[in-house]
Formats: structure tokens, sequence, C-alpha cells
């Protein structure tokens, strides 16, 4: 028992991920709460997504169910659970069976690397990015699967529309890639690239998506700042390669509903389909997180290089982590958490006071107050030193997350969908050219001291 | 910290493997022969994390589990299972397959039990590479100034590569 206490507290000194340190325990901790958390947020998603775009189109959105159709994702989950579950007569029954969990499991595995903060990561892999492309691209089979084994035109048609912009949009979006990848062989601001051939290991770039991160914050800049305006091309790229890889509009072409009825997952239906819907989802998450890591700093905060004067108040800053930075600007950004969650139960309370007085929206009102009063109290605890220093770096890397969220949300509900001849122009002939430029005009940026110091010697021997 | 790469995962991965080589020869259903394809490609890149590889088992899983036979499936596809199923397959050369397999199982058995002056052909422990460093390694193997030798090979091979797609071009398309 003793020795069992001592393992599971061996961890919390380590300073290291449960991988990296080996601790089974832990490890199984975090995947639980990253699965937890996942589960809640692709809730969450399907709740602000139809409020949003009902906002966008000038309707209320689902208003039913709980305050501002707050319980609406429950019901629906609810429904379809216990909907009827419907094989097709003429459909490939094992492989029908087994496509959802294969998409689902594409979706969900790429967490593994996923890092919320230095700590906060399941595992750390030398591959990670690689890791994170190669079991996402894995969803692709899980589609192609679905929709041959329906055994009907529209989910083979969407099927094969999915396969091949996914695999064209694969390739835009390695390229992208591999420009942050060179860029974190960088070290110091403005010292050129030593790279491979260096004797010094710590001049290799890495994959690793902790490693990236780490990169961004010795430089003190964000990938997407860096060259300016290289590493936001490389970001546009992969913003537009993203959409296109999650099947998600102005791409959705796999479930075009006026053409195809819902593409690949017509035959689905129940527990089925909500996997899909669950694997779509997640699946938006894991490449908005890549794109956070690599381009958007991760879990830094914004301007990670600016500290302001050192400060410090007894009992509240500095940090109890010695390496931890004391600047004024660093308390004003531990800040944040707390005052947006605060920020979120005002908007609650200012909503319950705005609530009809009819006495059939007394429920409704009193369960508003009562999420309000959830916010408040998370966004308090989150102002304790102690909580405040741990959850800081899971705040902003969720926060960017959402921002992406936000993003696809607006793309649907502005954006006309493209044609098939559209898209793949948009993906062999824009963004591949631009990708390679950006590649070579990125590695020729990184060695510019050493190109301009050779150009030197081929003029002076003129 | 212990290798988590127990024997017990050796023989799991071997044993799907094969599995998953039989059913890909067996099942008359082309893309049930493709799907036992993608299981054996997926557990061999874990053979490949279990040899201190991470970098190639992930290149494994990309390339050919989600590249290659993304495109194979996409070709399969589109033929008509039912007649495919019925044909019969008309190149009678089993006698010719066992031999070939039975040489090779036979050579494998030989290298496997030889000891030569007295030595194993492998050794008792092995050499274990830094997982850490994997694929930083391999960069250097390839482009470093002093230890990189294999560029030329692999500069070779993707001038291959690049012949096979600018054949698949010419025979394809007619008027360029």
């Amino acid at each position: 028992m003793h020795e069992l206490i001592d393992y599971i507290q061996k961890y919390l000194d380590s300073n290291q991920t449960p991988g990296a340190a080996g601790n089974i325990f832990w490890a199984t901790v975090y995947i639980l709460l990253v699965f937890g958390g996942l589960s809640v947020a692709v809730i969450a998603m399907n709740w602000l997504e139809r409020k949003i775009l009902a906002h966008m189109q000038v309707r209320l959105g689902p208003m039913r169910v709980g305050p501002h159709g707050l319980l609406q994702p429950i019901a629906d989950a609810i429904k379809l659970l216990l909907k009827e579950d419907i094989i097709p007569a003429e459909a490939d029954t094992f492989v029908f069976w087994i496509a959802p969990f294969m998409v689902v499991l594409a979706a969900f595995t790429v967490f593994v690397v996923v890092p919320f903060g230095p700590t906060h990561a399941i595992t750390d892999m030398n591959i990670g990015i690689l890791f994170m492309l190669g079991v996402s691209s894995l969803s692709v089979l899980g589609i192609v699967m679905a929709g041959w084994a329906s055994n009907s035109h529209y989910p083979l048609i969407g099927a094969l529309r999915s396969s091949a912009q996914m695999v064209s949009y694969e390739v835009a979006m390695g390229l992208a890639v591999l420009s942050v990848i060179l860029l974190t062989s960088l070290h110091g601001v403005d010292l050129g690239l030593y790279g491979i051939g260096a004797n010094d290991p710590q001049a290799y770039g890495t994959l690793s998506m902790i490693g990236i991160v780490q990169a961004q914050q010795e430089q003190g800049v964000w990938f997407i700042f860096k060259f300016f305006p290289l590493g936001l091309i490389g970001f546009f790229i992969f913003a537009i390669a993203m959409v296109a890889e999650t099947n998600r509009a102005p791409f959705d072409l796999p479930e075009a509903e006026s053409e195809l009825t819902a593409g690949f997952h017509t035959e689905y239906s129940g527990f089925r389909w909500s996997l899909f819907f669950l694997a779509e989802y997640s699946a938006m998450i894991a490449v908005s997180s890549i794109a956070v890591t690599l381009w958007l700093g991760g879990w830094l905060r914004p301007f990670p290089g600016v500290h302001g004067p050192s400060i410090a108040i007894p009992h509240i800053w500095p940090p109890a982590d010695p390496a931890a930075p004391t600047g004024a600007l660093d308390f004003a950004f531990a800040l944040i958490p707390g005052i947006s969650f605060l920020l979120l139960a005002a908007m609650c309370f200012y909503n319950v006071a705005r609530m009809p007085k009819h006495p059939l929206f007394k429920i409704q009102t009193m369960g508003l107050a009562g999420f309000g009063a959830v916010l408040g109290l998370i966004g308090l605890v989150m102002f304790i030193p102690a909580v405040r220093d741990r959850v800081n770096d899971i705040f902003w890397f969720a926060a960017k997350v959402a921002g992406f969220m936000y993003l696809y949300i607006w793309y649907r509900g502005t954006f006309p969908r493209y044609r098939f001849d559209q898209l793949m122009k948009v993906g062999w002939k824009i963004l591949l050219p631009l990708g390679l430029a950006l590649l070579i005009l990125t590695a020729a940026m990184g060695m510019r001291t050493e190109l301009w110091a050779q150009f030197q010697e081929v003029v002076h021997g003129l | 910290m212990n290798p988590v790469a127990t024997p017990f995962f050796f023989y799991l991965l071997a044993g799907t493997m094969i599995i998953g080589g039989i059913l890909v020869i067996t099942r008359k259903n082309a893309v049930h022969s493709a799907l036992a394809l993608i299981t054996t490609l997926l557990a061999q890149a874990a053979l490949y994390l279990m040899l201190y590889a991470p970098f190639v088992a992930g290149v494994q899983i990309i390339l050919y589990a989600g590249g290659i036979m993304v495109l194979f499936l996409f070709v399969i596809m589109l033929i008509s299972i039912e007649r495919a199923a019925k044909e019969r397959q008309f190149n009678k050369q089993w006698l010719v397959g066992i031999v070939a397999a039975a040489a090779l199982g036979g050579l494998f058995i030989t290298i496997y039990t030889t000891t030569t002056k007295g030595k194993e052909l492998f050794p008792e422990g092995r050499m274990t590479y830094g997982e850490s460093q994997n694929t930083q390694q391999i960069a250097a193997l390839l482009f470093d100034r002093g230890a990189g030798q294999y560029m030329f090979a692999f500069e070779i091979a993707s001038l291959l590569l690049l012949v096979a797609i600018i054949g698949a071009v010419v025979m394809a398309k007619k008027r360029i």
C-alpha cells in the first residue's frame, strides 16, 4: 500500500510527462482526462455550432431544452443511442461494422501526443508530428470502408471524393508542416541555421510536439510571425488544408447533401452514425491543436518574449517554480484564465436578469443562474496560486483551439461549397507550388548569413 | 527505465502479421484482402517501434497504410466484387510457389541455427540506440557532412520514383 502511494506521488515531483516518466497510473489518469475533456468539448461544440450558425442566419437556434438550449446535446445523445441500428441487407456486414470504430480510433489516438503544457501531455514522442499526421490519415481508410460497405451509390461516391480530397490535401499540409520543422532547428533569434552537420545535438530540428513549442519559447516568437510573412503563408496553407482534411465546409463535398444525401454515412444510423459525428469533431480538434502547436505557440501565452519589470507580491507572485519568469506582464497574463471565467459567469447572470419573469421560466432561470455560479466558482479557483500556475498552459492551449473551432463554424456559415474541380485546382495548382516555394524560401532565410558569406566569397573571387 | 518491448509484444505482432498475410492471399473478396494487408502493414510499423526506430514506423504508417493502401482500395472498390469472386484462378503455379516458400523457409532456419567460428549469428545482447534521437540519427546518416554516406543512394531511389511517375503519366495520357 505504502509503495503504491509512493509510486503515485513520485511522478508529481518528476516534472515530466507520464509517458516519459514511465508511470502507468498517471498515464491512465491523463488518458481518461483527455478522453473526458474531449467528449465534453465535442458536446459543447455541438451546441455552439447550432447556436452560432443560427445567430449568423438571424435565428435563435435551440431554445427549448434547458436555458438557451444548453441541454440540447444531451437530448440529442439520448435520441441517437435509443435509435434503431440498421444494417442494410446487401451491406458487407463486417466492414460496415468495423468502419466507424476505425474512424473513431484514428481520431482519438492522435491525442496521445497533443501537448497541453510542458508536462501536460500523455507522452512525448520523437516523431510527434509525424505520428499525428500518420494516424489521422488512417481515418480516410475508415471513411472509404464505410462508403464501400454500405453497398449503395451515394456513400460510394462520397467515399471516393473523400479519399481523393484527403490524399491531395495531405501533400500541401505536409509541405507547410515541413517548413515549421525547419524553423525548429534555428537557435537564438537571428543566429542562422546550424542544423544538421553541427556537432551539437541540440542544433538538430525536432519532430516532437513539445520540442516544437519549446523551440518557439526559446526563440521568443510564435512561428506564425517568424520570417514575416513566410510563417503566415505556411499557416494559411495549413489552415486551408486542415479544413479539407476534416471534410468540413466549404470542402464538405464527401457529404454534400444536395448531391449525395449524406455522403459516406448515408446508410448509418443511431449509435454508429454518432461515432462518425464524434470522430469528425475530435478530428477537427486534433488538426486545430496541430495548427496551434506548430504556429500559434502551443501553451505559450501571447507575446512570450516580453516579460516587463520583475515584481513580487507576498504569497501570490512569483510562482513557486524558481525557473518561471517573474515579470509584471507574466503576472497579468497569469490572471487572465480566472478573469475570463468570471466574465463568462457575469454573462450568465446578465442573461438571468434578462429572462422573462413568467412563472413558466422559473426553472430555466434557476438553471442558468446555477450554470453561472459554477463558472464563477471555477474562475475563483483559478486565482489560487497553486492552481493558477498549473492550469495556465492548458488554458492558453484550449483557448487557441477554441478560436479555431469558432473559425470552422464561421467558414460553414459564410463560404459556399467548392465544386470538385475547383477543389482539386486549389489543392494541386495553388497550395502545392506555394508550399514548395515556402519551403525553399524558409530554408534560404534560415541560412541567409551563411549564404551571404558564400555569395561574398564568390564575388570576392571574381 | 525498462524497455516496454517484451517478447510478448513481438509474438503478438508477428502473429498478427502472419495471420494478416495469410488472409491477404486466401480471401476471395479483394477489399477484404486489402484490409488484411493494412493490418499486416500496421503490425509491421509496430515492429519497427519495437526496434527503436519510431521514424521508420511513422513513415510506414503515412506512406503504406495511409497513402498507398488508400489508392489500392480506391481502385479495388470500382471492381465488381461479385464477378471477381466467381472467377477461378487461372495460373496454376502452386507447385512452384510451395518449392520457393520451402526454400526460403529452409534458408531462414539454416541461418538461424548456424554458428560460425563458435559465434552465433545473433549476438546475446543487442545494441540499443536512443529512441529519442532516432529521427536525428537517420538525418545524420543521410545528410551529415562527415558521417552521411547514404545520400547518393537515397537520391537515386527518388530518381527511380520520378521515372515511374513520368512513365505512368505517359502511359495514361495519350496527348500531353
